[in-house]
């Protein structure tokens, strides 16, 4: 039912069911929100919404109050900016004033409030309270100081995660949001997958901080330093310099990242094409002996971590297939090492991701032998947007470059691993050919395309029947997994990839995004492999090449190095 | 079976709305909430441990460490009550001058008499924090506690 309201004097449509803030949205009126989420149930915990609402006595949270017919409201009036304006200085009563030195300034939203609001001067007591920072994560880093208790972090956690590692501790002045015991995080069940920085609306959550090692590692002469780029980051970094979502940035960040000093640029994708080609070789095994199905992808490393917590009597389901970046990294500091007569403790290997969870993954005791991890550091999408403009290069003024061999050519199947199903897709493609030893006519998996978080296929492939899903965002993934554990027999393969919207949308990713620019990527992911003629990771010609050089007992010996373990982790859940 | 466990038998169902009438017996047998009770509740209910520990920091009334700095907890199940743990109980109480469920006045320690503890082949048990002294006399005992207030410069 649609009705007319009257808003700052002027008489709007309304949609009954919408809140007072959607009905505004909708007619173009802004009002800040601080613990207000797109999609999820309003908490009303901020006020920082308020509206006047003719005869109403109180202020009204327009997040979570429904429109009704009758209102007048006024969204700008003195009483409002004066209730707006008092909330935002009580948070900053409390907060510690360094802006300069926060790795969110200049895109903060209380910064952003306190300067949309006009607030100039302190007129409240400033009240310090002593709390701890706690770097003790690989991956994600928490200042408590910094935090305004809107929420966000423990309400993705809980809903979209499903871990719920956050909650609110005590209450009053003395209330924090923090895990369990207030410890810290590397002894909470956090699988580090970043989502709660990207909600974060200050600097009280950030990713642990690479930017440092990398520098420094550019700057030793003594060092040769690699760099791995994900197929995600490519299409994601555009957004950090304000070009349009989506826009593939591929040879322009080779030839940047040149110019910064990198020795040698490879590509994720390359690795991810030789671990599509694995899972294959395993699943083939695993059907042929009914063992260990379904098997599950264990490239997100968020995942891996959920289960070695939730689930360890699963683990042997899990593909032993290391990861795209660890697969690499391994290439890197062993064959390629080997054949550039370069010492593995000479070389920097770094990687660019769109994850935090890649981090901890890096830091992993499997991937590290002698003291030498494989990879050495990780950036996320936003640290490498921070050092490219550390080093004042303008990423559109570069003419492009075609990265190293051995390891620069990719399928498009390695491409669109970043995207949900994904993986999934391009497991099919090349088992269909080592089921049938034919080619596919038409590579495209319409069911792994799907905007459901859970997708599913079902198929015979010769005379193998064959089941694939995939699913994003953990929470839906524990639906099917306890359906497993319940006795479901017709999946074979599952691919889970813990972030909503999988790694376009991982939580190393730009934090301004949008629906939109998440959608972008999508697109143009799919547009390259539409375009692109080679689909399908076996027939990656740089692959082929590179298990040609191996034969025998050394060719198994290689194949071993892509494989890994698990275990299980005893951690407060 | 542990004090924790056995509060959580008395509430079998593992619905979530026991979870304040969990916390409150546990902390009335044990003096406070230890951590092995939020990641036990947690359990019992289905609920992440960080869950239970927000419901319980929210509330007043619950502590999270022994009230005072040495915790005996005196079993008084069966077996270690035919073994006698009565006379050791007086024996304490005679030493530090207080009576179950309380404390010293200068916090130092606190005296409280469980149920079984789930160690009776090692009766009479006593627990002092986390730590377990089986086959406690009442001679033994009060050299532990003459240790303790030596340490502490009590003595
Ligand atoms: S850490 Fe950030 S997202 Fe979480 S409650 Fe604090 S301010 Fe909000
Ligand atoms: S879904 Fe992707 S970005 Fe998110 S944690 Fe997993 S691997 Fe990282
Ligand atoms: S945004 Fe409405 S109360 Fe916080
Ligand atoms: S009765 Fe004391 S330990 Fe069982």
């Amino acid at each position: 039912m649609i009705f007319n309201i009257n808003v700052n004097n002027k008489i709007l449509k309304a949609r009954k069911g919408d809140t007072i803030l959607e009905t505004l949205r909708k007619n173009g009126i802004t009002v800040p929100t601080l613990c207000n989420m797109e999609n999820f149930t309003p908490t009303g915990a901020c006020r920082i919404c308020v509206v006047e609402v003719e005869s109403h006595d109180e202020l009204v949270p327009s997040c979570s109050h429904p429109v009704e017919e009758w209102m007048k409201i006024k969204t700008h009036s003195p009483r409002v900016i004066r209730a707006r304006r008092t909330i935002v200085e009580l948070l900053l009563s409390s907060h510690p004033d360094d802006c300069l030195y926060c790795i969110r300034n200049k895109n903060c939203e209380l910064q952003t409030l306190a300067e949309e609001l006009g607030i100039r001067e302190r007129r409240l007591p400033v009240v310090r309270m002593m709390k701890k920072k706690d770097p003790s994560s690989a991956s994600i880093v928490r200042d408590p100081a910094k935090c305004i208790l809107c929420g966000r972090c423990v309400r993705v956690c809980k809903e979209k995660i499903g871990i719920s590692t956050f909650d609110f501790i005590g209450k009053g002045m003395k209330t924090i949001v923090g895990p369990t015991f207030n410890k810290n995080l590397n002894v909470s069940n956090c699988i580090n997958c970043g989502q709660c920085i990207m909600v974060c609306p200050t600097g009280a959550l950030h990713e642990k901080d690479a930017i440092s090692a990398v520098s420094e590692a550019l700057q030793d002469t003594e060092k040769h330093v690699v760099v791995q780029v994900s197929p995600t980051v490519s299409v994601s970094l555009a957004e950090e310099f304000n070009v349009k979502s989506g826009k593939e940035l591929d040879g322009l960040l080779v030839a940047t990242l040149r110019k910064m000093g990198f020795n040698k640029v490879f590509k994720s994708a390359f690795a991810a094409d030789m671990m599509v080609m694995q899972i294959v070789e395993e699943l083939l095994e695993r059907l042929e002996n009914q063992q260990n199905l379904p098997m599950f992808s264990a490239d997100c490393p968020a995942f891996v971590k959920y289960m070695e917590e939730f689930h360890p009597e699963l683990l042997p389901n899990l593909t032993t297939c290391k990861s795209p970046q660890q697969i690499m990294g391994s290439l890197v500091k062993h064959h390629y090492a080997r054949n550039q007569k370069i010492k593995a403790e000479n070389i920097f290997s770094v990687s660019l991701m769109p994850c935090t969870a890649k981090k901890f993954e890096a830091r992993r005791e499997e991937f590290t032998t002698k003291g030498i991890s494989d990879v050495d550091a990780v950036l996320t999408t936003r640290e490498l947007a921070r050092l490219i403009r550390l080093f004042g290069l303008d990423i559109q003024q570069v003419a492009p470059e075609l990265a190293d061999s051995p390891f620069a050519v990719r399928s498009s199947a390695g491409k669109i691993v970043g995207t949900s199903g994904g993986v999934a897709e391009a497991v099919y493609r090349t088992l269909y050919y080592r089921l049938t030893g034919k080619q596919l006519v038409n590579f495209k998996v319409t069911q792994m395309r799907s905007n459901k978080s859970t997708r599913e296929l079902f198929t015979k492939i010769g005379k193998q029947k064959i089941g694939i899903a995939a699913v994003n965002g953990l929470q839906n993934a524990m639906e099917l997994i306890s359906q497993i554990k319940a006795g479901r027999d017709d999946l074979h393969f599952i691919e889970v990839m813990a972030c909503p919207g999988s790694c376009i949308n991982g939580g190393g990713q730009p934090i301004t995004q949008s629906q939109e620019s998440l959608k972008a990527r999508m697109k143009t992911l799919y547009d390259i492999d539409e375009k692109e003629s080679i689909k399908a990771s076996y027939k990656n010609p740089a692959v082929i090449e590179l298990y040609g050089k191996y034969t025998g007992k050394e060719k198994d010996s290689f194949l071993e190095k892509l494989k890994t373990s698990y275990q299980g982790r005893d951690v407060l859940l | 079976m542990s004090q924790i466990e056995s509060v959580l038998t008395r509430f079998k169902d593992n619905q979530r709305q026991h979870l304040l009438p969990i916390l409150q017996e546990i902390q009335s047998e044990m003096g406070y909430l230890p951590e092995e009770a939020i990641t036990l509740v947690g359990r019992h209910l289905n609920l992440p441990t960080s869950k239970v520990y927000a419901v319980a920091t929210f509330y007043d009334q619950f502590r999270f460490s022994p009230s005072a700095k040495y915790h005996f907890m005196l079993c008084n199940g069966t077996a270690c009550h035919m073994k006698e743990s009565e006379v050791v109980l007086q024996e304490i109480e005679k030493c530090l001058n207080i009576k179950a469920g309380q404390s010293t006045r200068d916090k130092l320690f606190r005296l409280e008499v469980t149920p079984c503890v789930g160690a009776c082949g090692q009766s009479p048990v006593l627990k002092i924090n986390d730590v377990f002294y089986p086959g406690i006399t009442s001679k033994s005992v009060v050299e532990l506690i003459e240790a303790i207030k030596l340490k502490e410069g009590k003595l």
